[in-house]
């Protein structure tokens, strides 16, 4: 009897989170890989073969979007880890407990607002005769309005402000793990403070820093708005033309097939990163 | 919102004490952005009290894919533009054909009412009627760009980084009549619309370094055309004449070429369930004191008789200061998608948008 319950309240507990794999990820990914075999051959006709995937390798401009997505995307990863990283280490180890909720506070707000309203609060500031550029004009720096909007530097500078908080938590609870005296005894073993860094702060925090890059880096191949509104007239991103299939060519086949195969690609990379710097899925997002 | 709430909580009380009632009916609308202003849904529940309005704002694309996702099912009255009924049809089943007998078809443009029947007809059923209709086409900053007058304008190194286009089927087409070709005539021979596309991408790629940025949607566009960043842009009339309010210089100029002239209609998805609620939307609507406030919401004129004269005070004025009756005559009206140009066209916009020109 007492075993029965128990296992009743495991199974009732699971429930939710199983249902929640199954119909809405195990699904609908099932449904997109029939969806994507289907070759359209007429009107309301349909037959079974690879001619989708095979649209994409024929098609320059569809995989160089796909590496253009993947190498901005791991810029963005790379920036967000350098500009994030001592903002992490400044939280976990140098400021007191009282600042430290403060500071985590800071970094929180911007995902308060909507990706929307974060974009156009951008658009304010970098379009032509947006704020930085009469601002600039005002102090005499620059003779005439300047346009900062519409080019990849705006797509990247948007999309560091949205993922960085992604990478700054996982670093923060590693770094908070860590011993102080570890750092104390790299430094009483004749070692500066590149070294220290080196040889002990980083390797300490390579599974934040992997788990970080991982979110980061899905978050931003995977993200819509900010590329399509900063974006100018060159910028185009891969869930653009994922979007182009689904919603104006109505190619809901192709636009299925893109969808798997941007998904491929980012489980790519993310297994390339992982052998690259020696970890694993368990120790790394798994583990924070 | 809160009204609504609570009937619907009382309504469920007085079904739970098993009292029969009316069942009230839903009519749910998927329309165009201020194509159901509040007025009207408030006046006609009013008018039909066991009617209940719910409004769902889309696009054509959109729209015929949220139909096609569930096979026509989900909405009540859907309002298409009439080149985008004949091809979805055919292709996923997911419109049904009206009764006509229940639309008070005599106060429609008889002119506009034959154009949509003809374009909508699929084995002697008729799937479509005109609503509203209007025009794409220029827009310019009088005093910045007095000479404004055609599409290939857009591409004149006089205004190098001061236009903008958006990025979708129109420009194509404008770009196409510009350069002297038919486009729709050229659907029935879709080799020859695929070169005439390829003759528009390589002027469009040259273009590139011209535009500013290609618009996405009104807001942005007529963000950039009032700071003075662009002097003059490919545009929706509504768009402009809401900008002709706030800056009398700037005017909504018809293409010598022909402006392109979209009818926006009403369509039954394949699975309504309340048609007769629909039928009663669609003539309420329809009515002489209801266009008025329809047009003041859309910025279009609708497709009844008179329908110019119908329009709010200020639209006339903005109407009547970008039209000639010359230019009317001109009006280049979409003609029916063929299956397929979707794609090409959709293929020669992602070549245009990838390649590095500008």
């Amino acid at each position: 009897m007492q075993k029965d319950i128990k296992r009743l309240s495991l199974i009732l507990l699971f429930a939710p989170f199983t249902l929640w794999i199954l119909l809405l990820v195990v699904l609908p990914h099932i449904g997109m890989v029939i969806l994507s075999l289907r070759e359209k051959v007429a009107p309301r006709v349909y037959e079974f073969g690879f001619g989708n995937y095979l649209e994409f390798l024929h098609e320059p401009i569809y995989w160089n979007t796909l590496i253009r997505t993947g190498s901005m995307s791991l810029l963005v990863t790379a920036l967000a880890l350098i500009i994030g990283f001592p903002i992490a280490y400044y939280i976990a180890k140098i400021a007191g407990p009282r600042a430290r909720g403060g500071l985590f506070l800071l970094c929180l707000i911007p995902l308060w607002v909507s990706d929307l309203i974060r974009s156009f609060g951008w658009i304010l500031l970098l379009r032509e005769t947006g704020v930085i550029s009469s601002f600039l004009v005002w102090t005499g720096l620059i003779g005439t309005p300047v346009e900062f909007l519409y080019n990849d530097a705006a797509v990247i500078v948007g999309l560091v402000y949205t993922v960085i908080l992604f990478m700054i938590v996982p670093l923060v609870s590693t770094l908070d793990g860590m011993d102080n005296s570890m750092i104390e005894a790299g430094y009483n073993l004749g070692g500066n403070g590149f070294t220290v860094l080196r040889r002990i702060i980083i390797p300490y925090a390579m599974p934040g820093i992997v788990a970080g890059c991982i979110v980061t880096f899905m978050l931003t191949a995977g993200s819509y708005l900010t590329p399509i509104l900063l974006g100018g007239k060159n910028s185009s991103w891969f869930t653009e033309q994922i979007y182009n299939q689904f919603i104006t060519r109505f190619n809901w086949e192709g636009g299925a097939a893109f969808g798997m195969l941007l998904l491929l690609f980012t489980s790519l990379v993310i297994w390339l990163g992982l052998k690259l710097s020696g970890q694993t899925l368990a120790n790394t997002v798994a583990k924070s | 919102m809160h009204i609504k709430t609570t009937m619907a909580g009382l309504l469920a009380a007085t079904m739970l004490a098993g009292v029969g009632s009316a069942q009230a009916e839903t009519l749910r609308l998927l329309t165009w952005g201020s194509y159901a202003p509040d007025v009207l849904v408030q006046k006609f529940e009013e008018e039909y009290p066991d009617i209940d309005v719910e409004v769902t704002f889309s696009n054509n694309e959109e729209m015929i894919a949220k139909l096609r996702a569930t096979g026509g099912a989900g909405f009540d009255l859907a309002q298409p533009s009439h080149d985008r009924i004949y091809a979805a049809q055919l292709e996923y089943d997911i419109y049904k054909p009206l009764d006509l007998s229940k639309i008070n078809t005599d106060v429609l443009e008889a002119k506009l009412l034959a154009g949509v029947k003809e374009n909508t007809t699929i084995d002697g059923e008729v799937y479509a009627v005109p609503h509203q209709w209007g025009t794409s086409g220029l827009m310019a900053e009088k005093t910045m760009a007095p000479d404004f007058s055609s599409w290939a304008d857009l591409c004149d190194p006089q205004y190098a980084g001061k236009t903008s286009m958006r990025l979708k089927r129109t420009i194509l087409l404008g770009t196409a009549f510009s350069m002297g070709e038919n486009p729709f005539e050229a659907y029935s021979d879709l080799e020859k619309y695929q070169d005439i596309l390829d003759k528009v991408a390589d002027k469009l790629i040259e273009c590139k370094a011209n535009i500013k940025a290609y618009w996405k949607g009104g807001d942005d566009l007529s963000a950039m055309m009032l700071s003075g960043e662009i002097v003059a842009s490919e545009t929706w009339d509504s768009t402009a004449y809401k900008l002709f309010d706030q800056n009398e210089n700037i005017v909504f100029i018809p293409p010598k070429e022909g402006a392109l002239a979209w009818i926006d209609t009403f369509a039954l998805p394949r699975k309504a369930k309340a048609d007769d609620a629909a039928y009663k939307w669609i003539n309420f609507v329809l009515r002489p004191e209801n266009v008025t406030l329809m047009s003041g919401s859309t910025g279009a004129i609708a497709a009844v008789q008179g329908g110019k004269d119908l329009l709010p005070e200020d639209k006339k004025a903005a109407v009547n200061a970008a039209f000639t009756d010359a230019d009317i005559d001109n009006l280049k009206f979409f003609a029916n998608i063929p299956p397929g140009v979707e794609d090409m066209e959709g293929k020669t916009l992602e070549k245009i948008k990838a390649a590095t020109g500008g």
